[in-house]
């Protein structure tokens, strides 16, 4: 983690306006709490799921702390984009219950997944092809919108305010994560790296409190994941942003996470500090005996 | 030295009002003075009609991507509904009419909207027939829709707006041609809104828009109700502007995939592109007939030109699904492009060959 803390700097300052970063304190959230159940940002309790004869996830604990950078780890097919995709709603478990604040759902509603204040990346790309890439992230806005569409056809005031915060909010976003040469471009029409990137600059620009990341560097280079972590690390640090982060490279887990949960055949098997997780017998047994002659991922 | 010339000299731009501008000024000015009686009753007032029926599926399909089979019965309905709303309440303006008609297509339009939140693709098209078939069966069964004039046969009232009457050929195309650029202006404004995002989110990736917010069941009725609102105007204009006297079996599928077949044409999810489409449907026909009659006389009768018709419509659709899926408007930006390059390098090549000081 500390090597990352180096490469900070710069671009996270300019990213968050001063208002929102304000505001966040104003709601009285420690910065970094270290325990306590009600510090708890994202709860699973006992989640199962199966498709037919599979299963997908067997009776998962899982709790997320306000803040910290939670990571999940496993072998194919573990389950690990299940688990996202329960938290997001597009699965519905079988069994068990999801707590995201101070609700609890069997369920989660997809369409107010937003307003509860969860955003997420995809394993698969996600954007939106034939919109531009800052209509992309303008579109991250959404849920905010208020006014009616006579109201945007009319160009009445309202819609026109709400229409240049979420333009303004969009452009900073691009420049934080370096995109603004590429804003009036497809999204479908850029490489995958950077796809990848305005997927993050989409789910950013809602100011989420729990931010889902499905493999955001799978299929990046070296160098492009080193940045992809800064700017990880940034909207942590920032906005105090809590993370879920389903990444296959150990080096950038490792260096990144407070906690890693492991998931094995829809088990978790492990969960702790990257230390424990390191010395764990059953990880290494599993996961890690295998990742550590493949530390990039490459053949995980 | 050539760098400095090619900052100095700003690129050749044209700016996005001058197109539309251009087009309209010609349009009002020009046209009815230069038009012949034949150019508006065979081309431009069905172009016009077909156009804004092109923008309102673009809506739809292009944008928000439902695809819908159902275009005929909107028109159909705009058509009967304007044609009752003028004849049965007293006092009411032509353009409250219109309005209303809209309104009332919009509305059929939500209902059968109302399948595409389960339906997907083609089994939602093949569900948009039944709004097809029910309102051509309805307007053919209830005479009433008619004023119980034999097998559902309208006649067009007179067109005044303010005491002002739009009868002649020239009048109805201005009538015409004011309407379709008021509701074109309303559309590119929608598209180019936060709701016209929204129509883009959920036709690329319907479970993404979910996630980040965009109210998916709301964006699409909201996209039927448009469409259908501006395909029932479409519809007005098509039978009080165009043919003047309407029967149910003209808004039939194979209207409906002509309306189809203008986006395909013209280019999904442009507004523009209903405008190329619609020319090309309304035009490539009479062609086809003065060049059949002229290579093969006589023996080129319409039975001939009707089913000559279908077979190069149908390869012109296989030929651009293949070759520029993007429609006219895509080959018409290009050529633009290609032709503003060459413009400016020109020009840097002028600048470049002076001397300097
Ligand atoms: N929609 C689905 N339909 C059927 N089976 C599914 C579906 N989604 C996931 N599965 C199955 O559930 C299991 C877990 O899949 P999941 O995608 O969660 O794994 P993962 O840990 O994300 O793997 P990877 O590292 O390859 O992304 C797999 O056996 C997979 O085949
Ligand atoms: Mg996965």
């Amino acid at each position: 983690m500390n090597s990352m803390n180096r490469v900070l700097g710069g671009p996270a300052t300019a990213y968050f306006p001063a208002d929102i970063a304000a505001e966040r304190q104003g709601l009285g959230e420690p910065v970094k709490p270290l325990s306590a159940a009600q510090d708890t940002a994202l709860g699973l309790d006992g989640i199962s799921l199966s498709f037919g004869g599979v299963v997908a996830l067997d009776n998962i604990d899982l709790a997320v702390r306000r803040g910290e950078i939670r990571a999940i780890i496993g072998p194919n097919g573990a389950g690990k984009s299940s688990l996202i995709n329960i938290i997001s709603g597009v699965y519905r478990p079988d069994r068990g219950r999801i707590t995201i604040g101070a609700d609890r759902f069997t369920s989660v509603p997809t369409q107010k997944l937003a307003r509860l204040g969860i955003a997420r990346t995809f394993q698969n790309l996600a954007l939106f092809k034939g919109l531009s890439v800052i209509d992309n992230v303008i579109s991250g806005r959404a849920y905010k919108v208020r006014s009616t569409f006579l109201a945007q056809v009319l160009g009445l005031s309202g819609s026109r305010r709400e229409e240049a915060d979420a333009r303004g909010r969009a452009a900073r976003i691009l420049e934080f994560l370096n995109l603004n040469h590429v804003s009036n471009r497809l999204a479908g029409t850029l490489p995958y790296g950077l796809q990848k990137r305005v997927e993050l600059a989409r789910a950013l620009v809602a100011e989420p409190a729990i931010l889902l990341l499905d493999e955001p560097m799978a299929g990046m280079t070296a160098s492009e994941k080193a940045e992809m972590a800064e700017f990880i690390l940034a909207a942590n640090r920032e906005y105090n942003t809590t993370i879920v982060l389903i990444e296959h490279d150990i080096g950038v887990v490792m260096e990144l996470s407070d906690r890693i949960a492991v998931l094995d055949y829809g088990r978790k098997i492990a969960d702790g500090t990257p230390e424990e997780i390191r010395a764990d017998q059953g990880v290494i047994d599993a996961y890690l005996g295998v990742a550590a002659e493949n530390i990039d991922g490459g053949g995980i | 030295m050539t760098v400095a010339t090619f900052e100095a000299s700003a690129p050749f731009h044209i700016p996005r009002w001058l197109a539309p501008f251009v087009v309209l000024s010609f349009a009002y000015i020009a046209v009815p003075f230069i038009g012949t009686n034949y150019l508006f009753e065979a081309i431009l007032l069905p172009f016009l009609a077909l156009s804004l029926a092109g923008v309102g599926l673009n809506i739809l399909t292009g944008y928000a991507g439902q695809v819908s089979l159902g275009s005929a019965a909107f028109l159909a309905v705009g058509a009967f509904a304007a044609y009752n709303f003028n004849l049965r309440i007293e006092g009411l303006p032509l353009i409250g009419s219109i309005i209303l008609s809209g309104f009332v297509a919009a509305a059929i339009g939500i209902v059968f909207g109302l399948p595409s939140l389960r339906l997907k693709g083609f089994y939602l098209a093949v569900s948009t027939l039944a709004a097809q078939f029910f309102v051509q069966w309805a307007l053919t069964k209830f005479s009433w829709f008619s004023n119980d004039s034999a097998s559902g046969v309208i006649d067009a009232p007179s067109l005044s707006i303010a005491g002002i009457a739009f009868n002649g050929a020239v009048g109805r195309y201005i009538f015409s041609l004011t309407i379709v650029s008021l509701l074109t202006f309303f559309a590119y404004r929608l598209v180019s809104s936060q709701t016209g995002r929204n129509f883009i989110a959920v036709r690329d990736n319907e479970t993404a828009a979910r996630i980040i917010g965009v109210p998916v069941l709301k964006t699409k009725l909201i996209a039927f109700a448009i469409s259908s609102f501006i395909i029932g105007v479409a519809g007005v204009l098509w039978a009080f502007t165009y043919l003047r006297t309407v029967e149910p079996a003209g808004f039939n599928l194979d209207r409906s995939f002509q309306i189809l077949f203008i986006i395909i044409l013209g280019g999904l999810a442009s507004i523009r592109g209903a405008f190329f489409g619609a020319a090309l449907l309304v035009v490539s026909p009479l062609i086809l007939s003065r060049l059949g009659s002229f290579l093969f006389g006589d023996l080129f009768n319409s039975g001939v030109l009707d089913m000559s018709q279908r077979i190069v419509l149908g390869a012109l659709i296989i030929l651009f699904l293949i070759l520029e899926p993007d429609g006219l408007v895509s080959l018409w930006d290009r050529i633009r492009k290609r032709s503003v390059a060459r413009l400016n390098k020109r020009k840097h090549v002028g600048r470049a060959a002076q001397p300097t000081q």
